[in-house]
């Protein structure tokens, strides 16, 4: 079965450096002294952490629950005692800490009591929420809570399914070796989606540098009771985005600013498939991941390894070398610089990629742009990039957001291309920061604009209202002293009038005193009433030990 | 440093060089025709532009080498050298080049920041302020019989005393020139392609110039330095154009042909329309952009009181590149084309 294959605009061919990795068997990384586990590894909230210092936690305890609707657990990796609790530094791109629950691991890896789940007898609500206490979070990057993704939603259905192993960025074979080793799990765990998300078309994108995962993941899906098309993709970055994969396989365009499921789509990759086949059929918490560590090692693999791992225990197995220029988690076109390696492998982390000089040689420097459009060519969002680097460089970031910014998905394809070596995704990330910087401003500054309005308008009502009150309140005393028969002469009442006027002002000036006189000293409990006295002797007592002085200076 | 942390190893430097590669075989036809005065000139306008580009980098405060090495100097030195009439004396391209490089692209703000081709603007300079000392142009060596060697080019660039029998020998007017003179006194187009410096298609000799500018043209898009728009857009608006007054009326207006082939229009339509810098960047622009100079070639060339129009079509759509890009916008995946059509679901 032939499936007619769409292309999508722009693309890259970097070389692809899959080879060192992919060909090795996977290695059992082995359980570290210490284990780091962010309660932020996924988009959405963090976890809350459900167990304290000095706790016994085995393997597969949640020990971080999922806090609202876009979160998920986090669990022991292994069983231990909770060392720690609180900030420590993690594999993110502001290498700042984050608050992480670390366990110092007791080596005996004992598990909690788990075991499988009848998932087609379960109500599908009760079966996501089961998946977020599992800690299931989207392995191709984005790491989205996968109960959430789970959700058909009100239609109730989404009609196709997408799983995504097309594994674009140069040097990550995770994905490749996970289809190639275990493609029976992962079509398991395509079951569990299909029953999930009642879909009817269920395809699974693979690029065609791939031939031996295509072959397992077609042979796979034969043994399966329902369709499942394996169709084999151009390797073209980044056609492993999901957007791209999307466009590839159905033709179809997510709407800008839209979701896939509303256009009946759904996307997962195979990691997260297969994960979820484990999390099912036994129970098994997101604990472990598969992680190619390559580039300037000795030996490129992939390493199946538990979640909290730090990265130097890794690098030590695959074998460090001299001339390491720094490292990498995810790949070359998107990866991010970790701040050191004692940072921990998270739910995130697909690669991690060590940098040599020779392999990775700085970039020259910028020249400026000669607006070639080369980047416009290879953008897959079909952007205009040599005007958004223009809009960003001037800080027109409202000509940015009409240029549609928002639109682009940082895959780094424009900045690969550059023939005057502009970093140009950095601009971007730039301009979208400061937008977001700004509209948070501007909504501190529209609050606090509508407060101030308001508290002008009340005042000016109120200096109204009181203007009108006190003109009516003058009339009617005119009205009263007019009627009241003067004895005296004309401009003698007259006098008296204005005198009883300013009379009764007065006495009105001085009930208003009085009422806004503080009232905290009403009602007060015989205690504080106490208390306010002996505050008031001392007080008494400095202001006549201040006065002193003074009496004896006038009198020498 | 952010991602991406590999780049494809395309550089400025390659871009132009590429673009001056693609001029070599013009160039080479162009001394196999007209004689060797061209190299010369060639020169001249390189060690000018190079000149006044490390003169104003020092002045801005900018690095030398990595703009020097850039190489985008040369290319426009080339390009309006390749614009001048063959035996133009030695003052006219050294003015010439030092406009285009210190006011079109310094003044500008330097590479990249200039809205005027800069080899256009010298070019304009030139026939606007020095208009009898822009018909200096050798005639095709099948036509004169003989051509100066370098010494006698360099006599004649440089003000040397030359006689003037042999310099009347080797000059003439050029098959755009022959036209417009032809017209004024009241031939008409057929009695004036009767003379031996139309060729075939375009002039005798001209032609075979354009077609080695046709050549480079290919090598470009085959490189993907240039992209297919700007020249095929560029060369319909001349078709069209010059067909359409042509059928009009063949007597006072010159066939399609002869305008197509014009060496002329050979270089702006894959070196000068398709400047990066300041052309059209939206692939509907390109198309504007290079259709909109071919109709003002053509348009400037007829009524115009200048010989050639290329430059200053170039420079007038130069002019409206922000108002062509800002209308021809794209529509970006999974956004509503012009239209207002959502994307194909």
């Amino acid at each position: 079965m032939t499936r007619e294959l769409h292309t999508f605009k722009g693309g890259v061919h970097p070389p692809e450096h899959k080879a060192e990795s992919n060909s090795r068997p996977i290695h059992v990384a082995p359980l570290p002294r210490k284990l780091v586990l962010p309660l932020r590894q996924h988009l959405g909230n963090p976890a809350k952490p459900v167990v304290g210092v000095g706790d016994r936690v085995l393997k597969g305890q949640m020990i971080g629950e999922a806090n609202g609707y876009i979160s998920t657990a986090v669990h022991a990796s292994s069983s231990g005692i909770v060392s720690a609790i609180g900030p420590a530094v993690v594999p993110h791109i502001s290498g700042l800490p984050d608050d992480c629950i670390t366990i110092e691991t007791d080596g005996r890896d004992e598990w909690i009591a788990h075991g499988p789940l009848d998932y087609q007898a379960m109500e599908p609500a009760d079966l996501r929420m089961k998946l977020r206490d599992l800690g299931l979070a989207g392995l191709g990057g984005a790491v989205f809570p996968s109960a959430v993704k789970l959700d058909p939603g009100a239609s109730h259905v989404c009609p196709t399914l997408i799983i995504n192993g097309g594994e674009c960025e140069p040097w990550i074979t995770c994905d490749d070796v996970l289809m190639r080793h275990h493609a029976d799990e992962i079509v398991q765990g395509v079951a569990i989606m299909r029953h999930l998300l009642g879909s009817t078309e269920i395809l699974i994108g693979i690029e065609d540098n791939k031939p031996e995962a295509i072959a397992a993941m077609q042979a796979a899906a034969a043994r399966m009771d329902f369709a499942v098309e394996v169709v084999v993709v151009p390797a073209i970055y980044p056609g492993g985005g999901a957007k791209q994969m999307i466009q590839t396989l159905t033709g179809k365009e997510v709407p800008s600013g839209k979701l896939s499921t509303d256009i009946g789509i759904q996307v997962f990759n195979v990691g997260t498939t297969y994960a979820l086949a484990r999390a099912v059929h036994h129970g098994e918490p997101l604990i472990s991941r598969l992680v190619t560590v390559s580039g300037h090692v000795l030996r490129p693999q992939n390493f199946e390894v538990l979640i909290g791992t730090p990265m130097q225990t890794l690098v030590t197995l695959a074998g460090d070398r001299d001339g390491t220029t720094g490292v990498l988690m995810g790949g070359p076109m998107m990866g991010i610089p970790m701040p050191d390696l004692e940072v921990p492998v998270v739910k995130a982390t697909n690669c991690i990629l060590v940098k040599s000089a020779e392999l990775f040689p700085a970039p020259p420097k910028a020249l400026p742009c000669i607006r070639c459009t080369r980047c416009a060519d290879a953008c897959p969002a079909k952007l205009q990039p040599q005007e958004l680097y223009r809009f960003a460089r001037a800080a027109d970031f409202g000509r940015a957001q009409e240029y549609h910014l928002f639109d682009c998905i940082e895959c780094g394809c424009c900045s690969y291309v550059c023939p005057s070596h502009i970093p140009l995704v950095d601009f971007y990330r730039y301009a979208k920061s400061e937008i977001w910087a700004r509209e948070k401003d501007k909504r501190a500054a529209d609050l606090a604009r509508e407060r101030h309005e308001f508290r002008q308008f009340r005042q000016e009502r109120e200096k109204k209202e009181k203007a009108e009150k006190l003109a009516a309140k003058a009339q009617a005393k005119r009205a009263e002293l007019a009627v009241a028969p003067a004895e005296g002469t004309g401009a003698q009442s007259d006098a008296d009038a204005k005198k009883a006027l300013i009379a009764a002002a007065l006495a009105r000036a001085q009930a208003k005193k009085a009422e806004a006189a503080p009232k905290n000293t009403d009602n007060l409990s015989p205690d504080t009433q106490r208390e306010i006295e002996e505050i008031e002797a001392r007080r008494a007592k400095i202001r006549e030990l201040a006065r002193k002085p003074l009496e004896s200076e006038e009198k020498p | 440093m952010p991602a991406p942390f590999i780049l494809d190893r395309s550089s400025v430097t390659q871009v132009m060089a590429w673009v001056l590669a693609a001029l070599l075989p013009g160039i080479a036809v162009y001394v196999w025709l007209f004689g060797p005065g061209i190299l010369i000139t060639l020169s001249l306008a390189t060690v000018t532009a190079l000149a006044a580009e490390a003169a104003m980098l020092k002045t801005r405060g900018y690095p030398l080498k990595p703009f020097l090495s850039d190489l985008s100097a040369i290319v426009t030195a080339w390009l309006l050298a390749l614009s001048l009439p063959t035996l133009a004396p030695w003052w006219l391209i050294v003015t010439g080049t030092l406009f285009a490089i210190v006011v079109a692209k310094h003044l500008y703000g330097g590479l990249g920041q200039n809205i005027f081709n800069p080899a256009m603007v010298g070019y304009a300079v030139l026939i606007v302020s020095f208009p009898v000392q822009m018909t200096q142009w050798a005639g095709p060596l099948e036509l004169t019989g003989t051509s100066l060697t370098l010494a006698q080019s360099a006599m004649v660039i440089f003000g040397g005393d030359v006689p003037r029998a042999t310099l009347d020998a080797v000059t003439m007017a050029t098959p755009l020139d022959a036209l417009r003179t032809g017209l004024l006194q009241q031939f008409t187009v057929d009695e004036i392609m009767t003379q031996p410096i139309f060729g075939r298609y375009g002039g005798t000799g001209f032609e075979w110039l354009a077609f080695s500018f046709w050549i480079g043209g290919l090598i470009l898009w085959s490189r993907r330095i240039i992209d297919w728009r700007t020249p095929m857009a560029f060369l319909l608006g001349v078709w069209l154009t010059a067909g359409f007054l042509h059928f009009f009326d063949a007597g006072r207006f010159g066939p399609p042909w002869f305008h197509f082939f014009a060496p002329s229009v050979a270089l702006c339509a894959f070196f000068i329309a398709t400047d990066p810098v300041s052309g059209a960047t939206t692939p509907r622009g390109k198309l504007v952009f290079g259709f909109g100079a071919g109709l003002l070639t053509i348009i400037i060339r007829t009524w115009g009181g200048f010989p050639d129009g290329v430059a200053f079509a170039i420079l007038l759509m130069n002019l409206s590149v922000p108002l062509i890009d800002a209308w021809t916008q794209p529509r970006v995946y999974g956004g509503a084309d012009r239209r207002g059509k959502e994307p194909p679901a």
